[in-house]
Formats: C-alpha cells, sequence, structure tokens
C-alpha cells in the first residue's frame, strides 16, 4: 500500500518547521510516522506534504535541571524507557513508554507524537496528566507551555494549532516521599489500553497521603483524572485497604463503550488497574 | 519530484533518486531487489518486514525511505558472514520456522533482543518478540532457537 503523493520537507530547526507548516495548510508533521504512516498507506489520511522533524537537534535529548526533567519531542519511547533518569524521576513515564506497542515500535514512536496523537487508547497522555507534565509549544507567534490538563481537549483533539509544534515536554522530578507508576491492561491482539491507570502518590513525614493524583487512558475519549479518588486518599494511610475503598467511589460518566469492552466494563477495569497503580506508587514513595 | 538518498544496505552504498511516499520495504524489495524483507500485512502489526535500521529493529513497511536518508541497514541478506549468523543457524537447528514467511523478520529481531539481552528468560523472549507474528510454529521452536543462539553467542 502506498501513500498518495505529497511534498517531503526536512527542516533543520523548529523555526524553519513552523515557517513550511504556516505556509502550507495541508501539510502534516512527521515525527516517527507510526500512527500518521498507517493512516496515510490506508488513505484516511492525504496531506498536501509532510514536515519531517526528526532530525531537528533541539527536539532531542533528555535533561535534567531545577526539579525537572525535559524530555524533546522527538526522544523515542526505547529512549524514555531506558533512561535512568526518567526511571528514577518519573517512573510511571519510563513504564507507560516500555509498555508501548513491542520493541519495534518503541525505536520509532516518539513521546511527541503519541501526545500530539492523543488516541484515547495511547499511553503517554495518561502519564503525563498524573505526572503534572507541562508541554512547550512553538508556533509561527512564538511559543507558549501548556499544562498536560488543559493539552487533551476531546478525541484526537489537542490545544495544538496546525501551525504549532509541541518541541517538549517537562516533568517535575518526583521528590522524596513521591512515587509513581503505570498499570495498563492491553487489548490482547492490539496491544493498545483497554485501560491503563497512572499514579502518582506522596506521603507526608508520618506516612500518611499529603498528595495524589490517578488518572486513565483507554477508558474515555481523552485522558482524565479521577479526582474523587485522588481526594479520598488525601490524609489516608495509604493502606491496601484505604486504596480500596477510594476506588471504590470511582466514577468516569462519559466511560465510552466499543466492540471490545463495555463502557460499565472499563469502568470497573479502570477500579482494578487504578488500585494496582495506587499500590506500586506508594511502594515506591 | 525525486529526492536524492545515501545509505548503507548490509555494507554497500546506495545512492537512489526517490519518491517521498515510497516505503523502505519497496525500496528494498523492489528497488534494490532485497526480497528477503517480507511484506505480509503491510499494516504495521506483523513484523515479517523487519529489518536493523542503525541497529535498531523497525517495521520497513512503516519507515519512508527518505526517513532513511543516510541511514545504515541490514536485511536478511546482510547477516551472513561466510558461514550463517548465530541466530540463524539456531533456527535451522532447532526447526525455528515451518512456511519461512515470518522467518527473516524473526530473525532481525532475535538479533536486536540478543544485542539489548544477552541472556533472556523464557519469558522476555516471548514477550521480545510480541512485534513478530508467526501463523506456523506456535512458537515453541522460536523460542528454543533465540535460548539456543544465546547460549552460543555467549560461549
Ligand atoms: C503496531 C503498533 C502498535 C502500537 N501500540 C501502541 C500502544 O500500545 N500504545 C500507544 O500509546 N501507542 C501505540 N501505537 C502508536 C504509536 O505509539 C505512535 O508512535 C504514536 O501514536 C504516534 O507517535 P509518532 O512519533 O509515531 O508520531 P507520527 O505518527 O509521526 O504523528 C502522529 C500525529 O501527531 C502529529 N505530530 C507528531 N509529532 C508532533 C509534534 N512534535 N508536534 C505537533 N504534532 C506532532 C503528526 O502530525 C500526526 O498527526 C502503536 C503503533 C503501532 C504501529
Ligand atoms: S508488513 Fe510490516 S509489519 Fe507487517
Ligand atoms: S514459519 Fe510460517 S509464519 Fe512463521
Amino acid at each position: 500500500m502506498y501513500p498518495s503523493k505529497f511534498d517531503y520537507h526536512r527542516p533543520s530547526s523548529v523555526q524553519e518547521a513552523v515557517q513550511i507548516l504556516s505556509g502550507n495548510p495541508d501539510a502534516k508533521v512527521l515525527a516517527g510516522g507510526h500512527s500518521l504512516i498507517p493512516v496515510m498507506k490506508l488513505r484516511l489520511a492525504a496531506p498536501a506534504a509532510l514536515v519531517d522533524i526528526g532530525r531537528i537537534g533541539a527536539l532531542q535529548g533528555i535533561s535534567r535541571s531545577n526539579g525537572s526533567l525535559r524530555i524533546g519531542a522527538c526522544v523515542t519511547y526505547h529512549e524514555i524507557a531506558n533512561s535512568a533518569d526518567v526511571q528514577a524521576a518519573a517512573p510511571a513515564l519510563a513504564e507507560a513508554a516500555g509498555q508501548i506497542g513491542d520493541r519495534q515500535v518503541r525505536y520509532r514512536g516518539t513521546i511527541g507524537g503519541n501526545l500530539s496523537h492523543a488516541d484515547p487508547a495511547s499511553d503517554l497522555p495518561a502519564a503525563a496528566l498524573a505526572l503534572g507534565a507541562t508541554l512547550h509549544v512553538t508556533g509561527p507567534g512564538g511559543s507558549r507551555s501548556v499544562s498536560a490538563s488543559d493539552f487533551f481537549v476531546d478525541l484526537m483533539m489537542t490545544a495544538l494549532q496546525p501551525d504549532e509544534i509541541l518541541t517538549g515536554v517537562e516533568v517535575p522530578v518526583a521528590q522524596a516521599g513521591t512515587g509513581s507508576a503505570y498499570a495498563k491492561w492491553e487489548h490482547p491482539a492490539s496491544g493498545y489500553a483497554l485501560c491503563g491507570a497512572a499514579a502518582v502518590v506522596t506521603r507526608g513525614a508520618g506516612g500518611s497521603c499529603t498528595g495524589a493524583s490517578l488518572c486513565f487512558n483507554g477508558v474515555s475519549s481523552t485522558a482524565v483524572a479521577a479526582t474523587e479518588v485522588a481526594a479520598g486518599l488525601v490524609g489516608s494511610d495509604l493502606s491496601d485497604a484505604a486504596i480500596d475503598s477510594a476506588v471504590g467511589n470511582l466514577s468516569i460518566p462519559d466511560a465510552t463503550g466499543d466492540m471490545f469492552a463495555s463502557a460499565g466494563y472499563r469502568q470497573e477495569l479502570a477500579k482494578v488497574m487504578g488500585a494496582r497503580a495506587l499500590r506500586t506508587a506508594r511502594d515506591r514513595a | 519530484m525525486g529526492i536524492s538518498i545515501e545509505l548503507e544496505v548490509n555494507g554497500a552504498s546506495v545512492s537512489k533518486e526517490v519518491e517521498p511516499r515510497l516505503l523502505l520495504a519497496h525500496l528494498l524489495r523492489e528497488e534494490l531487489g532485497l526480497t528477503g524483507t517480507k511484506i505480509g500485512c503491510d499494516t504495521s502489526q506483523c513484523g515479517s518486514c523487519t529489518i536493523l535500521l542503525d541497529g535498531q529493529a523497525v517495521k520497513s513497511c512503516t519507515v519512508l525511505a527518505v526517513q532513511a536518508d543516510g541511514s545504515e541497514i541490514t536485511t536478511i541478506e546482510g547477516l551472513a558472514n561466510g558461514e550463517y549468523h548465530p541466530v540463524q543457524q539456531a533456527f535451522w537447528d532447532n526447526h525455528g520456522l515451518q512456511c519461512g514467511f515470518c522467518t527473516p523478520g524473526m530473525i532481525i529481531s532475535c538479533v536486536d533482543l540478543l544485542g539489548t539481552n544477552p541472556q533472556p528468560s523464557e519469558d522476555e523472549i516471548r514477550h521480545g518478540l510480541e512485534g513478530n507474528l508467526c501463523r506456523c510454529t506456535g512458537y515453541h521452536n522460536i523460542v528454543r532457537a533465540v535460548q539456543d543462539a544465546a547460549e552460543t553467542m555467549n560461549g
């Protein structure tokens, strides 16, 4: 299968890439290509031009400074899953990246592509949301920062404008007493998440919970935060019983049902996966 | 509108003028005659098109030839060096194939797997090969072949 014809651009800077995008309304960014190329081969997308950002130096690399980790948009899942910095500072993100697709997909797919594509069953949106990531975006008018909670708008829709590029993701480094984890229940054939849960838990000096966050992929049209569960955990002793009781209150009103799993099934699965992610996060806190 | 690309395929330099939409799998099979790389599903699922791109196993049906510009590529044809690569020999010895269609991609993925994890457990082998589907063997002999190759390569 061939994609339909397109022009190919390989800019060497973000500025150049943004310029090409703003001059070509039918152009699309190409990163790892592992969502875009399959849909172009099926002719479900036929952009007039591709802007290949894969070789832009500013979009590569993982660096740590001032209590945060900066991950370039074109960093692959393989690099993230195997980065000692990410494993230490944001284990939920390393775990989520390491469970995406298969080893071939993990060598090509990028964090920027995953978050920009915003497939409801993608693994990284919930992790970015739970960890309180900040997304850096550049467009023709300059650069701006968007919090993960404002980035995911709806089904495969983000806060990105067509002529904007996601340049990097900033994740706070876990402080002492904070742990995070990602637990995924995957569809046995596609490997995508029927439900993926990302949890972050902080324990105070006395051992009780001073902060929590629990977010899900795969259960509704976009990554969602279970704020009522997080609120129920704060002040608790984070025992298994406390986690089970907080998760028992989970309600995802717009849970989606499809040919693979009903909305009710996903809702129940989210309780199980949520509790697993919270327990692992607690053990790391 | 052709784009000039240069790559190294199995140790030989290649310069080509290609259409941007040409897939790497088609460059290898149709332009370079390297038909060892198979196209099975053509939808990024089966792994039969797996090749090494700068040493990493990737599905060549999901990479544009222009994205591979400047890279080094190894296909199944490039693995043997006078004698079979230990993974190829182990597939032979352990009957790790039946029809053989998945085999070139499977062997390339195994080479990558053993490169990153020289002594994988059975579970790590099965998990490590989840991007390669085999309709014939039921995978048992493939796992044995990988274990055997690991022993040879570590010995
Ligand atoms: C077999 C297979 C299994 C998979 N399994 C999983 C899975 O289990 N979990 C999972 O999460 N994903 C899975 N995926 C999808 C994969 O993770 C993709 O890599 C990802 O969805 C897109 O990232 P990419 O870098 O490949 O982006 P591309 O495919 O290049 O781009 C995707 C979209 O994002 C846009 N885009 C890309 N980068 C940027 C940027 N920096 N700024 C602005 N826009 C941008 C593109 O224009 C395009 O619209 C799978 C894919 C395959 C082929
Ligand atoms: S042909 Fe490329 S993955 Fe099946
Ligand atoms: S040997 Fe026939 S598909 Fe694997």
